[in-house]
């Protein structure tokens, strides 16, 4: 499972993306680009939806989903989480 | 005296004296606002570096309090001054243009109004209309700006615009505009309820051939999670909370009254007061719980933009405005007729009209809507002491 191609397909969904997500940097500050607090809760449920994870309250906060890298990296502790 | 309560009561003193003026005339509080610059209070946030005092959201609160339950229109100006002034102070530390600007706030007390609402969006303060058309190192604005307190006796304005002219009406900054930068044509005159002297009129606003050096380097998104949100929400709970101090005031006064009349008798009002005093304790525990969890924070950008934080505040605001209306109403109705007359000491009309606004500024459904989206992720309600 490519999870950073999977990221970036659900942030394309995302109407402050939509037509960019591939064009973003790992790095990329996602709030620099419209993020919206709303816009992240979207993000979320798409990203709990495609991955079958849920993010623990823990995780609801802006520095998990500040870049692609960060989602990743958030994505990852969950899934492996899930399967111990 | 010279403490923080003790400059704020010389204030809130003058503010008193001319309320019932500034409201019948739909006023400026200029004598209010004066007192507020001679207690050098408008510079109060502002760090110590720029010859401000470095005051917490927690001690402003305090005299937003105190002043509301003098004017509820200066007490306003005075919360939306410092809730601009947060956002610079939180967010203008990388722009020297911008610590320049907190300088001159604090030595000349320069009083700061706020352009969010536009025709057409309304209170949706993420999203604006208008864009910011750069040329150069210069940039024009126009805005039709539906509502801008005080726009005709402040400084200057902070407003929201679009990034570009083709940017997203979320993709926003937040611009510095001295009041010798734009024009303002007024476009909509503030004839209400309450709250008449914040001269919230509508304006036209131009600006031409601004330095873009006064476009704030963060995108708005943050600047409304990091700053305003917290700030606008504590600042105008803590004016609300004053109003309604001033009348369960009027209503416990209105009882002790009846009582020495009565001796020996506990007047049938008096139950009604314990009611009230048990909401306004309520409310004032609501307040002080929100100010301790965003002091607590020390301006940890991950707390305070959490989604629980943000549900947070949302609640704070739904909850005290309904409460203030709530307390002041059944004020009145323990104090009865002297209370709905003009003249009288025990009067509370100005008051209940002033809270009427609570619930409208920024519309308790629409922040009610954007809680339900947060709900959809949060898991659960947390610990009891902490969040
Ligand atoms: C005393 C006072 C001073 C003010 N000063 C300023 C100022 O200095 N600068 C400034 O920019 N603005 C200022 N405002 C305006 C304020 O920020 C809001 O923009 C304004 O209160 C919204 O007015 P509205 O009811 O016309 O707006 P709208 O936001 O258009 O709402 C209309 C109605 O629709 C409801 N609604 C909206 N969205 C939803 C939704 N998603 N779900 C359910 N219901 C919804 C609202 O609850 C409301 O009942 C001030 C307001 C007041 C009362």
């Amino acid at each position: 499972m490519d999870i950073t191609q999977d990221i970036r397909e659900v942030l394309g969904s995302n109407e402050a993306f939509a037509g960019k997500a591939d064009r973003l940097s790992e790095d990329d500050s996602l709030f620099d680009m419209g993020l919206d607090s709303f816009g992240s809760v979207q993000l979320m449920l798409a990203l709990e939806e495609r991955f079958d994870v849920e993010f623990p309250d823990s995780l609801l906060n802006r520095k998990s989903f500040a870049t692609i890298r960060a989602i990743r990296e958030a994505v990852s502790t969950l899934i492996c989480r899930d399967a111990a | 005296m010279t403490t923080l309560a003790a400059r704020a009561d010389r204030a809130a003193a003058v503010a008193a004296c001319h309320a019932d003026a500034v409201d019948r005339e739909g006023r400026f509080p200029a004598e209010a606002v004066a007192a507020l610059k001679a207690e050098r209070l408008l510079g109060l946030q502002i760090p110590g570096q720029f010859g401000g005092e470095g005051a917490g959201l927690s001690q402003i609160a305090e005299v937003c309090s105190t002043l509301g339950q003098a004017c509820s229109a200066a007490a306003m100006v005075f919360a939306m001054h410092h809730i601009k002034v947060s956002s610079l102070v939180t967010h203008g530390l990388d722009s020297a243009w911008h610590c320049r600007l907190m300088e001159r706030i604090a030595r000349e007390q320069l009083l700061v109004a706020s352009s969010t609402t536009e025709a057409g969006i309304g209170g949706d303060l993420r999203n604006s209309l208008c864009a910011v058309e750069t040329s150069g190192e210069v940039f024009a604005l126009g805005k039709d700006a539906s509502v801008i307190s005080y726009g005709a006796q402040a400084d200057l304005i902070l407003a929201t615009a679009r990034r570009h002219p083709e940017a997203a009406t979320s993709d926003q900054v937040l611009v510095a505009l001295m009041a010798d930068q734009i024009s303002l044509v007024r476009t909509g005159d503030w004839d209400t309820l309450g709250m008449r002297g914040t001269c919230s009129d509508g304006f036209r606003l131009e600006a031409r051939d601004v330095p873009v050096e006064q476009i704030l380097p963060k995108p708005f998104a943050e600047i409304a999670a990091q700053s305003m949100l917290a700030s606008s929400h504590l600042l105008w709970s803590s004016v609300w909370y004053g109003i309604a101090s001033y009348a369960v005031d009027r209503a416990r006064a209105f009882v002790q009254a009846e009582a020495r009349r009565r001796p020996g008798q506990v007047p049938p009002t008096a139950l009604r007061l314990a009611e009230v005093s048990n909401a306004h304790q309520a409310m004032r525990g609501t307040i002080v719980a929100a100010l301790r969890r965003f002091e607590d924070a020390h301006g940890d950008a991950d707390t305070i933009g959490s989604l629980g934080f943000c549900v947070m505040l949302n609640n704070l605001k739904v909850t005290v405005s309904d409460m203030a209306v709530d307390i002041v109403r059944r004020a009145l109705s323990i104090v009865g007729l002297a209370g709905y007359k003009n003249d009288t000491p025990f009067s509370l009309g100005r008051p209940l009209r002033d809270v009427l606004s609570a619930p409208l500024m920024i519309g308790n459904d629409r922040i009610l809507a954007n809680t339900a989206k947060l709900l959809l992720v949060q898991k659960s309600s947390g610990q009891l002491m902490s969040a």
